[in-house]
């Protein structure tokens, strides 16, 4: 996701595009990515780290972006 | 073949044999214009290729604009990781100049060679214009043909150039005088503090959104502002 203090002018054009179908009440809309990766046999602490170190280093650039990694 | 060959009336004094490298990606489109530019300035011009691990014993590098690896995921960011990334930043890291133009200098920041990040035009647009500049530091490698607070048009072209940093990152860039080239009559893009241009500490990367390649005849650009950045590299100091 964009940071919080960054602004973020896709998810404004997002959030008045739903004004403009009648839909009120949104204060906010922040658009992000969500990437979906599927790794071989278990997920293992090491493999974590990995991921994680993936999401800093490519998935996400950490000077614009906040990440969450989930795992299913 | 006038693309080829140096103006004729130029006063300044070259080294001879600079040699330039200019790296084209998957996507880059900005390359030859860029290697014109360096042979209009009086350099060769030496084509480099993202996947050699291979400078080819340039001198300077000029990381041109385009769409690398289709601007996929975020700009630049997976031209960062192409193998020759890791000798210009070795390179660059050591003092070679590097100059990154709109595509380039998304690719240097993602490449944590400059600081900071390109995001989306606050327009949402891809904005195509001749754009008014000054120069703010006319001290780097690729800005010592100017004179401090020149004024100048070159083209800008982009729809991610809103250069962006956290406060503290903009206030050190200022105090040191590292922001190169600021926006005026008009910021295209909605980048702080007019910001379309910063440099290294070193003052030998340099990165900026607009285009100096596509400014350098009059005949094909707003002007020749934009040959100053290429001379700059080839001028002998102090003649």
């Amino acid at each position: 996701m964009p940071k919080a203090e960054l602004l973020d002018p896709q998810g404004q054009a997002v959030q008045s595009a739903m004004g403009r179908l009648g839909f009120s009440g949104v204060v906010s809309v922040r658009q992000g990515k969500r990437f979906e990766i599927e790794v071989d046999g278990q997920i293992t602490q090491e493999r974590r780290i990995e991921i994680e170190h993936l999401a800093e280093t490519l998935l996400a650039n950490p000077v614009i972006e906040d990440h969450t990694l989930t795992i299913e | 073949m006038r693309w080829c060959t140096r103006p004729a009336a130029r006063s300044l004094s070259y080294r001879e044999g600079v040699r330039i490298g200019v790296v084209t990606f998957p996507g880059t489109l900005d390359d030859i214009d860029a290697a014109r530019a360096v042979k209009y300035a009086g350099g060769e011009a030496v084509p480099l290729w993202h996947a050699d691990h291979d400078l080819q014993n340039v001198d300077a590098v000029v990381l041109p604009g385009g769409f690398s690896y289709g601007d996929y995921l975020r700009c630049g960011a997976i031209a960062r990781f192409a193998p020759v990334m890791q000798e210009i930043t070795d390179a660059a890291e050591a003092g070679m100049p590097v100059l990154g133009i709109c595509n380039g200098f998304q690719i240097l920041c993602e490449a944590h060679l400059l600081p900071g990040a390109l995001v989306r035009n606050q327009s949402l647009h891809f904005v195509c214009r001749d754009q008014g500049l000054r120069v703010e530091n006319a001290a780097t490698s690729w800005t010592r043909a100017f004179s401090p607070r020149d004024e100048i048009v070159i083209p800008v072209k982009n729809g991610e150039g809103a250069y962006t940093a956290d406060e503290q990152t903009l206030d050190r860039l200022e105090g040191e005088g590292r922001v190169v080239f600021r926006y005026i009559g008009g910021n295209p893009n909605g980048s702080r503090r007019d910001i379309a241009g910063i440099t290294n500490a070193r003052g030998n990367v340099v990165g900026l959104m607009p285009h100096p390649e596509h400014a350098i005849d009059a005949l094909t650009g707003p002007g020749t502002d934009g040959l100053n950045l290429f001379t700059s590299l080839l001028e002998r100091a102090g003649v």
